[in-house]
């Protein structure tokens, strides 16, 4: 508790860093997840090409992901992006495949009835009507970039992890105690946020 | 007509003509093609051979979206935009044709005044706070909003309990004498076929078996199914006709 309390600022710092690197990580994330989402819930074959495949990359443990992309990459926040990215993507995936395949039929049925295209279909109807899920995948898979990034400050990515390899390495409960306790409220503080975006899109 | 992969033909050897301002009934069982042959009108279906033609322009040379935009669709489920409120559900069509707000906004005003919904309650609504009459009322509206020439209609009024039904026929009736807009509309609800038409389109099996005015049709069936279909007493849906639709 001593180390949080005089150490306030560089627990700030690394916090900030945390976010970074979880919010950065996840904005790639989404950027892909989102087209592979679309593909995989309009076209059986691609969906289930798509979701084995994030499914299995899911599987590989994330310090043996870490060392291989280190091979590869080389040190450094990059690297650890990279790495999260890869794990945020079956969860996102499946959410926005979840949320279009639950979809009204009928609102799609009305949608081109009327004349939408089948772009305003998808950006107008299906995905708002979608969101509520997709939100959901979101606020999942930030919970668990929050953790998994702490893990990448072995690779010298930085963040609240780098307290607790430090802590661990020196002995120093308290640096341990004040990175764990910062992690664990970055957590709960995007669930409790990404609920609320949840229930707010909810019609 | 037939679906990819279907041996048999959906709907076939049909011939059919649809007077411009005509209240025109699709009226059969379940999976006689009534939906299908609907559907082939706004190029949801398309035929793997004959032709629609709306106006002596064959469906297929338009493009699919904007013909869409010029045919008002209704179905029985509604499908009113849940994120969206009454009034931006019924300005949907307004929009995508790139009417400017004025032009919406009393559009969207005449249209619920014309489905006798009070525009100053029901414009911010949203669709889940609709009783099933008021949604498909809201249905009705978007429909018209780009003054359509042609309204299809598919089982609109099926997932309505009785006496909503008969007001929201009522409606139509009304509707369809105020705007003369030409109405091809599917049931597999005999009375409600007999009590709207000015002209029924009995099919079986994917064809059509008859077609004439509901008088025509109750008289004169043209063979033992349409005379099973529409009943074993006549006098009795006679009655259907005679009795005016009731005004709300």
């Amino acid at each position: 508790m001593s180390y949080l309390a005089t150490h306030l600022a560089r627990v700030g710092a690394l916090l900030g860093e945390h976010v970074v690197l979880v919010f950065v990580s996840l904005a790639v994330a989404l950027v892909i997840a989102l087209p592979l989402g679309v593909l995989a819930a309009r076209n059986a074959r691609a969906g289930t090409v798509i979701l084995t495949l994030t499914g299995v990359l899911y599987t590989i443990p994330s310090l043996a992901l870490l060392a291989l992309l280190v091979a590869v990459l080389g040190l450094g926040r990059t690297t650890a992006i990279v790495a999260l990215v890869v794990y945020a993507q079956m969860v996102l995936i499946r959410g926005v495949v979840a949320g279009l395949r639950g979809v009204d039929p009928a609102l799609v049925d009305a949608a081109r009835g009327l004349g939408f295209t089948a772009r305003q279909t998808l950006l107008r109807v299906e995905f708002p009507a979608a969101l509520p899920v997709v939100l959901g995948g979101v606020r999942i898979a930030t919970v668990s970039l929050v953790a998994l990034a702490t893990i990448a400050a072995w690779i010298s990515a930085g963040g609240l992890g780098t307290l607790l390899f430090e802590g661990i390495s020196t002995n120093n409960a308290g640096k341990i105690f004040a990175g764990a306790l910062a992690a664990a409220a970055l957590a709960i503080v995007s669930d409790l946020v990404l609920r609320g975006a949840e229930r707010a899109v909810r019609t | 007509m037939r679906y990819p992969g279907g041996t048999v033909a959906a709907v076939h050897d049909v011939d059919l003509v649809v007077e411009a301002g005509e209240f025109a009934v699709l009226l059969g069982p379940s999976g006689c093609g009534k939906s299908t042959l609907l559907r082939t009108i706004n190029r949801l279906v398309e035929p793997t051979s004959g032709t629609v033609l709306i106006d002596e322009v064959d469906v297929r040379e338009r493009d699919a979206v904007e013909l869409r935009r010029g045919i008002g669709y209704v179905i029985q489920a509604v499908g009113l935009f849940p994120h969206y409120t009454v009034a931006e559900n019924v300005a949907a069509v307004p929009r995508l044709l790139g009417w400017d707000r004025a032009r919406i906004d009393a559009r969207v005003d005449e249209l619920l005044a014309l489905i006798r919904l009070d525009a100053a309650r029901y414009r911010s609504r949203r669709p889940r706070e609709l009783s099933g009459g008021e949604a498909q009322r809201v249905g009705v509206a978007r429909a018209l909003a780009a003054q359509p020439r042609v309204l299809l209609m598919d089982e609109p009024f099926a997932a309505v309990d009785a006496i909503v039904r008969a007001s929201l026929q009522s409606e139509i009736a009304r509707v369809h004498r105020e705007l003369g807009t030409t109405i091809v509309f599917v049931t597999h609800d005999v009375d409600e076929a007999l009590r709207l038409a000015d002209r029924v389109v009995v099919m079986n099996a994917g064809r059509v078996v008859q077609t004439g005015p509901p008088a025509d049709v109750l008289e004169r069936p043209a063979d033992e199914f349409v005379r099973d279909l529409v009943g074993v007493d006549p006098e009795t849906r006679r009655l259907v006709l005679e009795r005016p639709l009731i005004e709300r």
